[in-house]
């Protein structure tokens, strides 16, 4: 009795598989498609190669002044000469070293948060929270355990940028959070004291507010009591964001269920114990996310201290490009501090999308 | 004693729910004026040792200075409450440019993210992750120092045609003037439009009674265009234009665009329409694909499908973050302080600030004008919201 056999399939239609067929699927699927491929190409063809060129092929690496640029494309050599001052400002040099090793306290602080076994994480992120600024601020100021001291108006560059975007959402989440539960309080006076407060400060522009903090703010204070510029800026900057912490806030609360608020003042919680051990742990879960992306907003936003003469990161190319003997440098400065912000922003959008989907617990209705 | 025996006497006590929201709410009150009167006391001491007098009689005075561009006639002799509106209208006219162009680049980025063509959606999205991620004074900057100032001199201006001039200088353009025509003109679209309304009723109270269906966008289309264009016919051009020439070392006629106003508006809507386009993807995402069947289903084809079913149900969740989008850019133009084009902030709290020495009127007037404009769209998003809102059974 013989047994029959099957033939082996044939192979698909060469159509069908591989990068053809791909190519017909996605980018000439009918003649619109294929006529928007084609512009898409052109758009590609307009503006990568001469980019190429002009950034890489082209650009002037090696130098120590502008008379070393003799290409036509970019000269990289100024960043690379002012690299110093796009990082520090006029932090004197020889102390630099300080800067780093806040940044990297900073980084060897936060990363066993990250580490999804580390022990008791809640009283270590606590004591890192209170104890970190009193270190960075030792570091960064100087002044005692025989640093010398550096003034704030000194700081500058990276450094002060990363200074008042940290500083920034550090003061103004508590402040936000404060705000968020007095907005949903039962008591008419507090709510509206809450209410005009945030509407206020989210209605008015960034720029305005650093204008007032450093034209009205002296004149607010008792005669006498003086702030530096990097203060008033920050308490500006402070106020303001954390408008946009308590609407961020808000919606955490908003999104727990009513039951979560029954259940637990039929456990017998009072308002602050019921907040702090059921409704905000939740909360804040929730909207840690929406944080990063304030925290993103306002990172952008700290260029704005340019307004009222900080010298961060963009005010440092700023002040850069216009030296004469650096003519012409504005392009280059301006695409490395955009990269550099783009960095920052880019891996912080990334890294609020991992969070939104590792912390969500099916709250979503 | 009256009382009756289940109701015990009321004593004001701390453990009484209502005593202590009282209390707190008289603490709070008496914190924030106490606060209040804190800083006004402070600053009405300050005032006084400096010798500034406070009040708005300064809007009164002759401002003394040149605004490089006015939307309305303006000389050095004009108070500083004309600077005051110009500076608002400035602002008002970078908003305006800047939420057409957004929401035009907004929508086409934001449906070629969803693209079935792969390279389309592909270069939406790097558009989209490169602009939202640079700070808007950044591309602010970047256009103004980096692009406009270094471009050739008028001389050597880039050529559109002998219409379009593009230098250091920023954008000539034709200009146009009004000529015999114009009033005509205008008339005849208003013609055109009641025209088109009329023939728009009618078609549906048609529709309605026999079902017999009525080329409504066709018609009207023709209307649109045709009526105008007769009244051109016979009463002339509405409008001539008048080109820009090189004279010297400048041009002469034509309307100019200065390079601020471009370098803000052009940073603005790149920047703005990177958030308009994830706006309108995750809109039109929102709307289920079960809709378009279930359109499909009921024998619609794609264009009612798409105009009745899906952009009604997707712009009920675009619009309410649109707006936010809208006043962003407001807000965003103030950053103009950082090129110096005269709009509300750089050129009222910023030169006039700076030649009055009025901190605190001037501070109070710019940040109302925002307010203003942020409370009064709010209020108009809030009434939209209502009307809109999924009627649930």
């Amino acid at each position: 009795m013989s047994t029959h056999t099957f033939k082996p399939d044939m192979p698909p239609p060469s159509s069908s598989i591989g990068v053809v067929a791909w190519m017909r699927a996605n980018m000439f699927s009918n003649w619109l498609n294929s006529l928007l491929t084609l512009f898409a190409f052109y758009l590609i063809y307009l503006v990568v190669p001469p980019l190429l060129q002009w950034a890489v092929i082209d650009a002037n690496w090696v130098g120590t002044s502008q008379a070393d640029c003799t290409k036509e494309g970019a000269c990289w050599v100024f960043i690379q000469q002012r690299f110093g001052q796009f990082m520090y400002g006029y932090y004197p040099v020889d102390m630099r070293w300080r800067v780093d090793l806040t940044v990297w306290l900073a980084v060897i602080g936060v990363a066993p948060l990250f580490i999804s076994r580390f022990p008791r994480k809640a009283v270590y992120g606590l004591s890192f929270l209170v104890l970190y600024p009193i270190i960075a601020w030792c570091l960064l100021h100087g002044g005692v355990f025989g640093l010398t001291q550096v003034a704030t108006s000194q700081w500058g560059g990276l450094m002060l940028t990363l200074v008042i975007a940290t500083v920034g959402i550090a003061g103004a989440l508590p402040l936000g959070i404060i705000l968020a539960l007095g907005r949903r309080s039962n008591m008419p006076a507090i709510r509206v004291v809450c209410v005009t407060f945030i509407e206020f400060w989210r209605g008015v522009p960034l720029i305005t507010v650093l204008f007032m903090s450093s034209v009205m703010l002296p004149l607010f204070l008792p005669e006498g009591m003086n702030f530096d510029k990097l203060l008033r800026a920050l308490i500006g900057v402070i106020l303001f964001q954390s408008a946009y912490v308590a609407e961020v806030v808000r919606g955490g609360l908003q999104a727990i269920p009513k039951g979560q608020y029954e259940a637990a003042a039929a456990m017998g919680l009072g308002y602050w114990r019921s907040m702090g051990l059921v409704i905000l742990p939740q909360a804040l879960k929730l909207v840690i996310p929406g944080i990063v992306n304030t925290f993103i907003a306002l990172f952008k936003d700290t260029s704005l201290v340019i307004i009222i003469g900080l010298f961060d990161l963009l005010n440092s190319v700023k002040q850069a490009a216009a030296d004469p003997k650096w003519l012409g440098m504005a392009t280059e400065g301006y695409v490395f501090a955009a990269l550099v912000f783009w960095i920052f922003c880019f891996g912080m959008s990334r890294y609020s999308m991992h969070l939104e989907r590792k912390l969500d617990t099916g709250h979503k209705r | 004693m009256q009382n009756s025996i289940g109701a015990p006497k009321q004593r004001l006590s701390l453990s009484d729910p209502k005593v202590r929201a009282w209390l707190f709410q008289i603490i709070t009150i008496v914190a924030v004026v106490s606060m209040g009167w804190y800083l006004f006391d402070n600053t009405q001491t300050n005032l006084q040792h400096r010798g500034i007098t406070s009040g708005f009689d300064f809007l009164e005075r002759s401002a003394g200075f040149g605004i490089a561009q006015t939307l309305i006639d303006y000389t050095e002799s004009d108070s500083y409450a004309r600077v005051f509106v110009i500076g608002l209208l400035n602002t008002l006219l970078v908003t305006f440019i800047g939420v057409i162009l957004a929401t035009i680049l907004g929508f086409i980025v934001g449906v070629s993210r969803l693209s079935k063509n792969w390279i389309i959606a592909k270069l939406a999205t790097v558009y989209v992750e490169v602009f939202r991620n640079i700070p808007p004074l950044l591309q602010i900057l970047f256009w103004y120092f980096a692009v406009f100032l270094t471009m050739p001199g008028p001389r050597n201006s880039h050529n559109f045609g002998d219409t379009f001039f593009v230098s250091s200088r920023g954008l000539n353009m034709p200009a146009a003037l009004t000529a015999d025509g114009f009033w005509p003109f205008v008339a005849s679209i208003g013609v055109a439009i009641v025209a088109i309304v009329l023939m728009n009723r009618w078609a549906t109270q048609r529709f309605e009674a026999t079902g017999v269906p009525f080329h409504k966008f066709w018609v009207g289309l023709a209307l649109f265009l045709l009526i105008p264009a007769l009244c051109a016919l016979i009463f002339g051009t509405p409008l001539h234009w008048e080109l820009p020439k090189l004279q010297g070392f400048n041009f002469v006629g034509g309307w100019v665009l200065i390079p601020e106003l471009l370098a803000l508006t052009l940073a603005l809507t790149v920047y703005t329409a990177a958030f308009i386009a994830e706006i309108v993807r995750s809109g039109i995402k929102s709307v289920s694909h079960g809709q378009t069947e279930a359109a499909h289903s009921l024998g619609l084809r794609n264009g009612p499908t798409l105009r009745k079913v899906i952009i009604p149900q997707a712009l009920r969740v675009i619009i309410p973050p649109l707006t936010s989008q809208y006043l962003n850019l407001a807000k965003n133009s103030s950053l103009a302080a950082g090129i110096g084009y005269p709009e509300m902030v750089s050129l009222f709290a910023g030169t006039v600030l700076n030649q009055t020495g009025q901190a605190i009127e001037v501070i109070a007037i710019t940040m109302s004008v925002y307010l203003a404009i942020s409370i009064s769209i709010s209020l108009l998003m809030n009434w939209y919201n209502k009307r809109i809102a999924l009627i649930e059974r």
